[in-house]
């Protein structure tokens, strides 16, 4: 009987997710290599090639969340990091650091043994891909040059225009092709396309059961809290080129499409509002910033931050500019114009009543467009906002009470629009 | 007044009044400007329409308040500036703006000009070693190139195109030379006119600017080599400025016998090679051939590398890192330049640059002691 029948896709999360760095930890035991992976760079070469990815702003994530993000803050800042570099960038050298430090005096410092972080191993190479920041491109070649280890760059251009030129398409695809061959050589045998095929099908699979768990929040009431799109995220990002992702995803949503039929919804009490989240989660107060929305009776219901990973594209396409097109058109990536396109789209869809702005000290494309952003917006559906300061791994950053007392504006913004409609 | 005096003060003058350069040249030529905004673009294309390309750096110690609307604190120094000289109309007398995006900060900043003039942006490719970067940046460029024509109702020919790379590669060689003869003459070209030959290059037509520092290097290795009694320093950074804090090198005697600034010598460093292939693509080769920058991505990590030779060559005591205020790209560079500097046992100090401010006491005296120490 499979470890995995009968479970929830609660249990399923939490089971894949230690297995996914379980695997990488025996690949590692095995001599068999291990990839760190910016995360929403193209894991289908790696994982063709049979190399274990790890996935360093995840598991950056999964420390802050778990309260452990300044130990390892303290060991970049003392390597000369500033405390202006982004957190999920600080806390993964600061845990590179240590594994180095271990690796090299076969003692594991005192950091790392008293860490809530999950044991993933030192990766052979990265790659990295610059659709959701710049910094990744930094980050990266710090990665390689402290470990003295390839670095594969997927550079996708800033899209300053769009729709996305095919010229664009056509330099991503090469640099595909590009990566190829440098695994080619890094592994010492040839890419089989066959199993790339596969292992874009898998891809594929995987992101249509993702966008149907998303899917769920556009009724109304919502079976869907929004909430649990960041606590099923992990999968999307770090196995969504396994089968994991399906079926943890799969079962997820057919858990919610029953609910949803049953009359079940995500909160016990009514919904009063729904909101849409703009921004990365602060990790380390997750829980505090969705209680606050709840015990308010608003419900998140729209987000863009996941749907990142709403990564379709033609498997079938051998020129691969459609998987160049999925991997640049990243919201992010786009003209503010195309910005505004998007974030009204998920509005609209989930049946927005505000937004909640995350001014995120760590990450400056996903700030400093903001104001521009959620004032188009207002002036176009007239829907309110507020924006609150945090950071998506630094807990010195956020302040719950200013926080709530943003929540609490924005709630009565859209209270006080709603009744205006009655 | 000695010849390089008076050479000296003429370009102290530009670099401190670009209005007035710009004005005087529209006066002159009849023609607009089109401003740059940092760190690369293919300014000859500019210089082409015979349009007066003017760079784009911020201010000196302007005190930031109508751009704290659009930008937290967190964006750097040198953007918050250049948005509160856009809300004010500072740039409105431009024909258009340039606009690269080679970091976070810079992306966001294109889509959000407060000023009224026309902003064309285009991308840098990062996977610089491929053909199909500079493939893709021929591409980026021939839209520039478009845009510039529509904006400045001007046609930009091949062979003015090969004029203003002639003569933009004459500049950069000239100004590599400078950078050796002020390296020999610290007495008599100190950090503030260093900079001051840099800074007006920006506001200038490359040809002019050329003509007076030949004439200055001549008239300054026509004087006898003294020998230095003080410190050789070279920096790194994006800029170094305002005077104040120069004025601080030089109270020390910390002569600047090279640099790695962004607003200096890495817009000096490559050449637009000759060639059988179209200007563009050899505009773009250039990007490719670039090295040793924070927006210009290297898996190798040579910046490092390339600091600890230009201390060898230039017998230089320390390395002083110029840190702009929340630049993300050059504060990830810096903890691997650190590390490596200390390996190599090359003394090092990183010190802050803000535009904002004005007061320069704790600078200072963390300079004095770094000399100190030397």
């Amino acid at each position: 009987m499979s470890l995995t029948q009968g479970m929830k896709a609660k249990q399923l999360l939490a089971y894949y997710q230690a297995k996914n760095d379980e695997d990488a930890r025996k690949a590692k035991e095995r001599g068999d290599l291990v990839c760190w992976s910016a995360s929403v760079a193209p894991p289908e070469f790696c994982i063709t090639m049979g190399i274990e990815m790890v996935y360093p702003e995840t598991h950056a994530a999964g420390i802050g969340a778990k309260k452990g993000a300044m130990d390892m803050l303290d060991v970049a800042e003392r390597k000369g990091y500033n405390i202006d570099c982004c957190s999920y960038g600080r806390v993964n050298m600061g845990y590179m650091e240590c594994l180095k430090e271990a690796a090299m005096t076969g003692v594991k410092p005192e950091v790392l043994v008293n860490s809530p972080a999950a044991d993933v191993p030192l990766p052979d190479l990265v790659i990295t891909c610059n659709n959701i920041c710049n910094t990744l491109l930094k980050w990266y070649e710090n990665l390689a040059a402290e470990l003295d280890i390839p670095c594969i760059v997927i550079d996708v251009p800033f899209n300053h225009t769009m729709p996305i030129p095919e010229y664009a398409k056509a330099y991503i695809a090469d640099q595909f092709r590009n990566a190829i061959a440098q695994l080619e050589v890094i592994c010492g045998k040839p890419f089989d396309w066959k199993k790339f095929k596969e292992v874009k099908d898998q891809t594929q699979r995987s992101v249509y059961h993702w966008n149907r768990i998303a899917d769920m929040a556009q009724y109304k009431p919502s079976p869907l809290n929004g909430f649990d799109l960041f606590n099923y995220m992990a999968l999307i990002v770090a196995c969504r080129s396994k089968d994991y992702a399906e079926i943890t995803f799969k079962a997820f949503a057919d858990e919610l499409e029953e609910n949803l039929k049953a009359g079940v919804y995500a909160f016990k009490g009514a919904e009063k509002t729904r909101i849409q989240w703009e921004g990365i989660a602060v990790w380390p107060h997750l829980g505090h910033t969705f209680k606050t929305l709840k015990n308010l009776g608003s419900i998140m219901t729209g987000t863009a931050y996941p749907a990142l990973w709403d990564l379709h594209y033609d498997a079938d396409d051998e020129s691969l500019h459609s998987m160049a097109e999925a991997y640049t058109r990243i919201y992010i990536n786009t003209c503010l114009s195309n910005k505004v396109e998007v974030l009204m789209g998920i509005m609209e869809k989930g049946k927005i009543d505000g937004t909640i702005y995350h001014l995120n000290r760590s990450c400056k494309l996903m700030s400093f467009l903001n104001v521009e952003t959620a004032e188009i917006i207002k002036e176009r559906n007239g829907k309110p906002y507020v924006s609150f300061d945090g950071d998506q791994t630094d807990p010195r950053v956020y302040s719950p009470a200013q926080y709530e007392t943003r929540v609490q504006a924005l709630v009565e913004m859209m209270e006080a629009n709603m009744a205006a409609a009655e | 007044m000695s010849k390089v005096e008076t050479i000296l003060s003429q370009l102290k003058d530009i670099a401190a009044n670009p209005k007035k350069a710009m004005d005087d040249f529209k006066a002159e030529t009849g023609k607009g400007a089109v401003g740059v905004m940092p760190i690369y673009a293919p300014e000859e294309m500019i210089h082409a329409t015979g349009f007066l390309p003017m760079g784009l750096w911020g201010a000196q110690g302007k005190t930031v308040s109508k751009a704290r609307t659009y930008l937290p604190a967190f964006a750097c120094s040198i953007m918050q500036q250049i948005m509160e000289l856009q809300c004010e109309g500072a740039y409105d007398d431009l024909s258009a703006v340039l606009f690269s995006v080679p970091c976070d900060t810079l992306k966001c900043l294109s889509q959000k000009w407060k000023g009224t003039s026309p902003v064309i942006v285009f991308t840098h490719p990062q996977n610089r070693g491929l053909e199909a970067a500079n493939q893709f940046l021929v591409t980026e460029y021939e839209l520039v190139k478009e845009q510039l024509e529509h904006y400045l109702d001007v046609k930009i020919t091949n062979a003015a195109l090969e004029n203003s790379i002639a003569i933009y590669n004459e500049n950069r060689a000239v100004m590599r030379e400078f950078v050796k003869v002020a390296a020999d003459y610290p007495q008599v070209i100190d950090a503030v006119s260093r900079h001051a030959v840099f800074k007006a290059r920006q506001f200038m037509l490359k040809e002019k600017h050329t003509a007076l520092v030949k004439e200055l290097i001549e008239e300054v290795k026509a004087m006898p080599v003294q020998p230095w009694d003080g410190k050789k320093v070279v920096v790194t950074g994006i800029l170094l400025e305002p005077n104040e804090l120069l004025d601080i090198f030089n109270e020390f005697k910390l002569a600047i016998v090279d640099d790695d600034l962004a607003q200096e010598s890495r817009q000096i460093r490559v050449d637009v090679i000759d060639g059988e292939e179209g200007p563009l693509y050899r505009m773009a080769k250039a990007w490719q051939k670039m090295y040793g920058c924070s927006v210009a991505t290297d898996t190798k990590k040579g910046r490092g590398k390339m600091l600890i030779n230009k201390v060898a060559q230039t017998n230089a005591d320390a390395v002083i890192v110029a840190m702009m205020k929340f630049c993300d790209p050059e504060e990830w560079d810096y903890p691997v330049m650190y590390r490596e500097f200390e390996e190599k046992g090359i003394k090092n100090l990183m010190i802050e640059v803000d535009q904002e401010v004005s007061s320069f006491e704790q600078v200072k005296t963390r300079l004095q002691s770094f000399v100190e120490m030397l």
